[in-house]
């Protein structure tokens, strides 16, 4: 699979043909819908939240949100950020209902402490690794986005980041760069070890002295398969790493769950909200 | 953009960070428009404690809305009254800038909203 975030800046790549090109591949549009799918299970919020959607493009991950129904826990309200101009166009072309900031993430999270019930974050932070000009390195670019997006969180909240690592080196960099700014964090793999690996980096931010089971990352992701613990607390050690067994219990129960999801995304992205009217004084 | 994200929004400009000026920021020749939304009664009392109250009265004069009560209303006001949940409905969610500017108190800078997307990119000398 080609990169692009290897040799373009991420607002050059998407410009007006290829915001285009990929919000209207179904294809494109079923796994971006699955994965956000996926990191709101990781989330696991009962009840209608602010959520930030960092590297939010066309609304593609964003809408979800807005349309999961109350039994699911939703709507929630999402406030999104993106350095692509051309990709917001496509969002507002398509009305979604997230508030949308022309930002880049490298340069931090401007929203005060404690704004956010939860973050996420859908095939985007990848393009952290790469300076976007001479006089800014990844290392620090990944420091201001972690540490803002640590402060913009409330205490208890998570983030959930899936990202395309190039390599183990970017893994780590990325993760040790959200532990360093404070998260707990575990890295979950689904379908490891396949061309179609997802990656989820899913980080909490501690609660304070009651921070127990449910708000801690070693309650989220314990039992889980294909998980690692990575934290602060319990440097160098690691949960075991199960491999899921193709065929296996497990590996059926994932695909169906899959399966389901990608049934649901069919009728959740055809929902129109009524042109906005102008204020009269 | 809502009146409720504004609630939330910083100058993202490095010295910024410690200066109790720089929030809220302040509308300049705002373009308002109500975008009609479902009411999400659970969201807004999720939300309600996290709004600073001060910095929402102060918005909401200088977009020229008839001044706020000194207090909010408590999570309990808020989920026994319709009027006022409607009232807030209107004002955090509804209530969108759709062009203008958005300025901050210390440093001056000027954040542009054009079709309702704010424009947070900055130089890299103020990150
Ligand atoms: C593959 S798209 C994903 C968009 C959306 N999350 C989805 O699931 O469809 C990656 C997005 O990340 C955005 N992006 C890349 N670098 C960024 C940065 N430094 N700050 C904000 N957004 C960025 C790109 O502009 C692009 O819209
Ligand atoms: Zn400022």
């Amino acid at each position: 699979m080609s990169r692009p975030e290897d040799t373009l800046a991420a607002d050059v790549h998407y410009d007006d043909v290829e915001a285009r090109k990929y919000t209207t591949s179904s294809r494109i549009k079923n796994i971006q819908a699955s994965m956000t799918q996926r990191a709101l299970e990781l989330l696991d919020l009962s009840s209608p939240s602010l959520i930030l959607d960092v590297g939010c493009g066309s609304g593609l991950s964003g809408e979800i949100l807005s349309d999961l129904s109350p039994e699911e826990g939703g709507p929630h309200v999402w406030v999104g950020m993106d350095v692509s101009g051309s990709m917001l166009d496509v969002a507002l072309q398509r009305d979604v209902e997230g508030d949308l900031f022309l930002a880049d993430m490298g340069q931090g999270v401007p929203f005060r402490a404690g704004t956010f019930d939860a973050a996420i974050s859908i095939s985007a932070i990848q393009w952290l690794c790469n300076a976007e000009s001479s006089d800014t390195s990844p290392a620090g670019r990944l420091s201001r986005f972690f540490n803002g997006l640590y402060a913009s969180l409330k205490r208890g909240g998570r983030a959930v980041c899936q990202f395309y690592p190039k390599n183990d080196a970017q893994k780590k960099m990325i993760t040790s760069a959200a532990v360093k700014a404070g998260f707990g964090a575990g890295l979950l793999e689904d379908d490891p070890e396949t061309k179609n690996v997802k990656v989820y980096l899913v980080l909490t931010v501690g609660g304070g002295a009651t921070s127990g089971k449910g708000s801690d990352i070693t309650g989220v992701v314990e039992g889980m398969e294909g998980v690692d613990v990575l934290d602060n607390r319990r440097k160098g050690k690691s949960a075991g790493r199960g491999e899921i067994k193709k065929g296996s219990k497990i590996w059926i129960i994932k695909k169906k769950e899959q399966m389901e999801r990608k049934g649901k995304i069919v009728k959740a992205t055809s929902k129109f909200t009524g042109r906005k009217r102008r204020v009269q004084f | 953009m809502k009146v409720l994200t504004l609630n939330f929004l910083t100058c993202a400009v490095k010295d910024c960070k410690s200066s109790n000026n720089s929030f809220p920021l302040h509308p300049k020749d705002a373009e308002l428009v109500y975008d009609d939304l479902e009411i999400n009664p659970q969201l807004l009392v999720n939300v309600l404690p996290r709004v600073d109250w001060v910095a929402l009265r102060t918005t909401s004069t200088e977009l020229g809305f008839p001044e706020l009560p000194e207090q909010p209303p408590t999570v309990e006001e808020l989920e026994s009254d319709e009027k006022m949940l409607q009232d807030l409905h209107k004002l955090l969610m509804e209530t969108q800038i759709m062009e203008g500017k958005l300025v901050c108190g210390n440093c001056g800078h000027e954040y542009a909203i054009r079709e309702g997307i704010a424009n947070f990119l900055l130089p890299s000398h103020l990150v």
